[in-house]
């Protein structure tokens, strides 16, 4: 009887142990995998991404130069990020926000001629 | 690299495991791995001091095979699931759920048959009708 | 009067769950009750099937990391390192003695955030609500440590063919152990309510006995056999780094609700220990090796997950996908303690004993 009361009550004078979530963010940790964002001007659109992608979310189409991803369907891996070869993937360290509509991104390059250099894996 | 295999048939199968049981070993569990269009593979494990024994069944797809469930009470569910998702039979199940431990009435398909066309080809119109509830 | 009232008990039958307010999963089950005494019980599965093991049609054995860490939420790591086991062992691939430490380090870090979750939801079952908040409140420190060194919080994605992904500092180790001499203090704090409380006790001694040798036959695993005194861990196996940690199976001999709660206690601890034992010897060293070529083989793995033994059958053809993977989870080989601990109890312990056994029918059904 009353073992849990010392308890209860040392709880009512330290700090919460909850956050008011939205208004209150904690500060996230280093190397967090976040959101995932791919930068346009690196991207040389090679496809590794959406071959190895676990929930193949991610489409490379090489001849239009696009990069598109389902981001509500990507489980935040990392995995990407670890093989793309340019280094152009990267994952802020806050996830994305809920939404009430499907987004789709699509990232448009402009179409190289063909380079004599590919990138090796 | 499966270790202590041993090969059984449908009718040494009880006698087998009679004795695994006797010899004080737990039961783990069943394994079924479709080989090709009728036949598929029963792969029973069992362990006594971290050492498994496995027993290997052969077994055409449209024959019954019998059940384990009355020496191992705990083959059951493994012996419900593989009718579910293999279109096997087992027959003297204790607890026989009728494909339906998993799927709704009347399921049809064989999920993880790779050969699905012979099963559609030729369903079991006894299974399929007597499919009610447990 | 005695044949007035026999005349009157009828048998009903009751549907218990799906949904149920003190069941986490939806599992069904039909009791048969005689007045308020349960006489037999038949479970119903199938609400959360997904058919994972057919994702091997379509995703290569390495994409499979991240689909099996999906089958079990709670224990994701331990499921990935079986699997992993698994194709290792079948590409003969030798992996460095710091990944394995690494493995062991997470591997128990989820055991015992399975432990607390559990052992919070099992005071829930039984109406405690504030043990049910403390236990939450040590978990989230468990969760934070995931987070901080690996990425995310629960489906923690570090197992790759061939080691892990990603390492620890010395920095992060020496912060590991401070939050883990934090988390043991509050949990020990708890001991005496989970276990001394003179309603908790009514609740949970004597309840859902599974003698030992029915416990045996059955084949349950786990902590759940622990409890009935058989004192069987497949992490004895030597996985990973278990065989130069030095660790003792926890046995309790009441055979009942308490016990399995007693155990599941002492295993928290236990994991704590393992996890200092781990950061101590941890040798410096690559994390991960290349891995060239594909599976070919047959192979069967067992690992110790927080609800018992977990086993992966693993078929490969020497293609980029599986031909077969089967995962038998522990709560598979569980729920038939479930028609050896109900007959005999009254209804109001239904919630009590079913959790007892740890159910977790998400991965049963994958
Ligand atoms: S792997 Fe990198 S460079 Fe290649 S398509 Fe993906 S993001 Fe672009
Ligand atoms: S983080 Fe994982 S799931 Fe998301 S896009 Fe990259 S590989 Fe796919």
């Amino acid at each position: 009887m009353f073992k849990m009361t010392p308890t209860i009550l040392k709880n009512f004078l330290t700090e919460k142990a909850t956050r008011l979530y939205p208004f209150e963010i904690r500060e996230p940790y280093a190397h967090v995998r976040g959101e995932l964002v791919n930068n346009s001007e690196t991207c040389n659109f090679c496809g590794i991404c959406a071959a190895k992608c676990p929930s193949q979310c991610i489409k490379v189409d090489k001849k239009s130069a696009t990069w598109e991803c389902e981001p509500f369907e990507c489980v935040y891996c990392g995995i990407c990020v670890d093989a793309c070869p340019q280094e152009s993937l990267s994952q802020k360290e806050l996830y994305r926000k809920p939404s009430a509509e499907r987004q789709h991104i699509i990232i448009k390059g402009e179409i190289r001629p063909e380079k004599p250099d590919a990138p090796v894996a | 690299m499966l270790e202590n295999v041993v090969s059984v048939s449908p009718d040494t199968l009880a006698g087998e495991i009679a004795k695994t049981k006797y010899e004080g070993f737990r039961f783990v569990t069943m394994t079924c791995v479709e080989l090709d269009a009728d036949t598929a593979e029963v792969i029973y494990h069992f362990d006594r001091d971290f050492t498994l024994k496995n027993f290997r069944l052969k077994a055409a797809k449209n024959a019954d095979i019998p059940s384990i469930s009355h020496i191992f009470m705990a083959a059951f569910l493994a012996e419900n699931e593989i009718q579910d998702m293999f279109h096997l039979k087992f027959k003297g199940l204790i607890i026989d759920f009728n494909r339906t431990l998993y799927f709704d009435d009347n399921a049809q398909t064989a999920p993880l048959c790779r050969y699905t066309v012979s099963q559609i080809k030729s369903p079991e119109p006894e299974s399929i009708q007597n499919s009610g509830d447990v | 009067m005695q044949e007035a009232i026999q005349k009157t008990v009828q048998r009903t039958t009751i549907p218990f769950g799906p949904q149920h307010p003190v069941l986490p999963e939806p599992v069904h089950l039909k009791i048969t009750v005689e007045d308020e005494i349960i006489k037999e019980v038949v479970p119903a599965l199938g609400f959360v099937h997904r058919g994972l093991e057919k994702l091997i049609d379509i995703r290569d054995f390495h994409q499979m990391i991240q689909v099996v860490e999906r089958v079990c939420g709670i224990c994701s790591m331990i499921h990935a390192m079986c699997y992993v086991h698994g194709i290792e062992e079948l590409m003969k691939i030798e992996v460095p003695p710091r990944a394995k430490y690494l493995r062991v380090i997470w591997s128990e870090l989820h055991r015992i955030h399975s432990h607390l979750l559990w052992l919070g939801l099992f005071a829930d079952s039984f109406g405690f609500e504030s043990v049910f908040m403390q236990f939450w409140r040590i978990r989230e420190k468990i969760l934070n440590i995931d987070e901080a060194t690996t990425g995310n919080r629960i489906i923690v994605s570090v197992n790759v063919v061939g080691g892990v992904r990603k390492d620890l500092s010395q920095d992060q180790m020496r912060w590991i152990l401070d939050e883990l001499d934090q988390i043991e203090q509050m949990t020990t704090q708890l001991e005496s309510t989970l276990f001394e409380d003179y309603t908790v006790k009514k609740r949970t001694i004597g309840k859902g006995l599974l003698p030992s040798r029915q416990a045996v036959e059955l084949g349950i695993v786990g902590p759940t056999l622990r409890a009935s005194g058989v004192a069987q861990d497949m992490r004895q196996l030597g996985y990973a780094a278990f065989k130069e940690l030095d660790f003792e199976p926890v046995t309790e001999n009441n055979c009942d609700c308490w016990a399995r709660c007693r155990v599941r206690y002492r295993e928290v601890l236990q994991s704590i220990d393992l996890i200092r034992q781990a950061i101590s010897k941890i040798p410096a060293g690559e994390i991960n090796v290349k891995v060239k070529g594909r599976p070919q083989g047959e192979v069967i793995t067992r690992v110790e997950q927080p609800r018992g033994e977990l086993l992966y059958y693993i078929k490969a053809n020497g293609s980029k996908n599986l031909d077969r993977l089967r995962i038998r989870t522990p709560t598979f080989a569980n729920i038939p303690a479930l028609f050896t601990m109900l007959p005999g109890m009254w209804l109001s312990d239904v919630p009590v004993i079913v959790l007892s056994i740890d159910p977790c029918i998400s991965c049963t059904e994958r």
